[in-house]
């Protein structure tokens, strides 16, 4: 739908809407650029406190993908009157919570009624203009890195329909309430070629628009891709979200995916994730740097799952 | 025979698969009728089928699509659609062989035993899902092995076979590997101590 949006050519634009990247980036000065973000969804978990952290980890998470810190944020809240203030005020304090968490000021917000919550935030940074990670530097021959594992939108499906085992739920809030701060000042200290977090188009979706930003193919492997405790089997039982298709249908015609993999394999592939990890591509001379780096900083999840190629007659592969 | 039919048009993810799994649930054999009017609804609903081991057709009509399940009994005796409905719950099934014998005592008719077991294994329906070999157990994987064709039977139906590394670099047969691909022991312990059953083959 953007491309009928009129394309923005102010040179100070360093990342706008052509690459299908994760925020846009201004350059302000020199040595200083701007990144700005906005997203807002509908509860994924029934408590309003996790639900705030969760919105506002996944709207940071833009920031973080693009190598910066984030700076300011703005709450935005649709909320029913009929709905009693109390919930939205555990969200906020969730969201706060996290905004704290990450080093960040929540400087106000905007609320309007609605039939159904949502919560989000918009997000401004900071990055050196030399620093920016986009999704359109991978080159042939990088290893990609995945440092979150997939099956958020499976298990919350899962949830709605009071089929998610306990424990599945806990690794699985768990994961979408972390920041990806780590694993983004990991990557700074490293230097990589691109980035992208991985919300809703899923693992598959989100790599494609790297791979046409950056005019390669990515290779996966699908025994290496880290999932969610249980996922894999709810998705088995057909708990796998509307998103999961859509995404899969739209992008089938451009990936090549191995006569093994089960539909349900497929499904953790292109489920839509929320407050997903970080796909980086890092060139194979730096990827054991990387995995260092990540490992010291705490983020145990982190996986080499496939690597760029230089262009095929596929976009995406995975085998 | 019990027939239950279940509309579910209108119903968005993931209600129709709860209602389909509620209706499979109420009746002992029979077949599950169900109305959706999405794709989603259809192919989580077929996936929900067939993970159980049920056979499934969908037919389109006028922009619905109506989904039959059946939950057979008439197979032969009445425990066989329990003994099904028991297996699909023990999903994933793992064999975990530890040597490339079965049971102790003289090793050739360890062997006979273990080609019988991976003939058995490789005709069942659907074949089990993780195969894992660890110590000696990895000859079986490797060219030389008497079960190479039973294996590749069921890796070409899905079934996953994994060998432990560390065991096929310690018995030099890194190259020598010809069914399913090479493993380390996190991945060995996600399975043994993920969902499912474990059968042990020592």
């Amino acid at each position: 739908m953007l491309r009928h949006l009129p394309r923005q050519d102010d040179p100070r634009l360093l990342v706008g809407l052509e690459t299908s990247d994760d925020a846009a980036v201004y350059q302000l000065t020199g040595d200083l650029a701007l990144i700005m973000t906005v997203d807002f969804f509908t509860p994924v978990v029934d408590d309003p406190y996790l639900f705030g952290q969760i919105a506002a980890a996944n709207a940071l998470s833009d920031i973080y993908a693009m190598g910066g810190k984030p700076l300011l944020a703005l709450n935005i809240v649709c909320y029913p009157t009929c709905l009693s203030p109390g919930v939205m005020s555990e969200i906020l304090r969730g969201g706060a919570d996290k905004v704290r968490e990450a080093g960040a000021v929540i400087a106000g917000g905007h609320t309007v009624e609605d039939s159904e919550p949502k919560y989000g935030l918009a997000v401004t940074g900071l990055v050196h203009p030399q620093k920016v990670v986009t999704n359109a530097g991978a080159s042939p021959g990088d290893a990609l890195v995945l440092t979150k594992p997939l099956g958020t939108g499976i298990i919350t499906t899962a949830l709605k329909a009071g089929l998610a085992p306990p424990e599945a739920c806990d690794v699985a809030i768990k994961t979408m309430c972390s920041l990806n701060r780590e694993a983004a000042e990991a990557m700074q200290a490293v230097g990589v070629h691109a980035c992208t977090d991985i919300t809703g188009f899923g693992l598959l979706g989100h790599a494609a628009e790297m791979a046409l930003a950056s005019g390669v193919s990515l290779a996966f492997a699908y025994e290496r891709i880290p999932l969610l405790p249980r996922a894999l089997e709810l998705a088995s039982t057909g708990l796998v979200p509307g998103g999961a298709y859509r995404n899969r249908d739209y992008l089938l015609p451009r990936v090549n995916l191995a006569v093994s993999l089960t539909p349900a394999q497929q499904a953790l592939l292109f489920d839509p994730q929320t407050s997903g990890g970080l796909l980086i591509a890092v060139p194979p001379e730096r990827l054991e740097k990387l995995l260092e780096e990540l490992a010291v900083r705490g983020v145990p999840g982190a996986r080499v799952v496939g690597r760029a190629v230089a262009r095929q007659d596929w976009l995406i592969r995975v085998e | 025979m019990f027939v239950k039919e279940v509309d579910c048009r209108g119903l968005a993810c993931p209600l129709p698969v709860l209602e389909t799994k509620k209706a499979l649930e109420e009746i002992p054999t029979g077949k599950v009728v169900v109305t959706v009017d999405n794709p989603v609804a259809r192919e989580n609903i077929t996936m929900l089928a067939a993970n159980a081991g049920l056979p499934v057709q969908v037919e389109e009509n006028e922009g619905n699509f109506i989904i039959t399940i059946t939950k057979e009994g008439d197979k032969g005796p009445e425990a066989a659609p329990q003994a099904q409905a028991s297996a699909a719950a023990e999903r994933p099934l793992t064999y975990f062989f530890t040597s490339n014998l079965f049971g102790q005592g003289a090793p050739e008719l360890g062997m006979v035993l273990i080609k019988s077991l991976m003939t058995t294994l490789a005709a069942m329906n659907p074949p089990p899902d993780n195969l894992i070999f660890i110590n000696s157990g990895v000859f079986l994987t490797c060219a030389g092995s008497p079960v190479l064709e039973p294996l590749q039977k069921m890796a070409s139906s899905g079934t996953r076979i994994l060998s432990c590394g560390t065991c096929l670099e310690y018995y030099k047969l890194i190259d020598k590997l010809q069914a399913g691909k090479i493993s380390n022991m996190h991945e060995i312990n996600a399975i043994l101590s993920g969902p499912g059953k474990v059968v042990n083959i020592p």
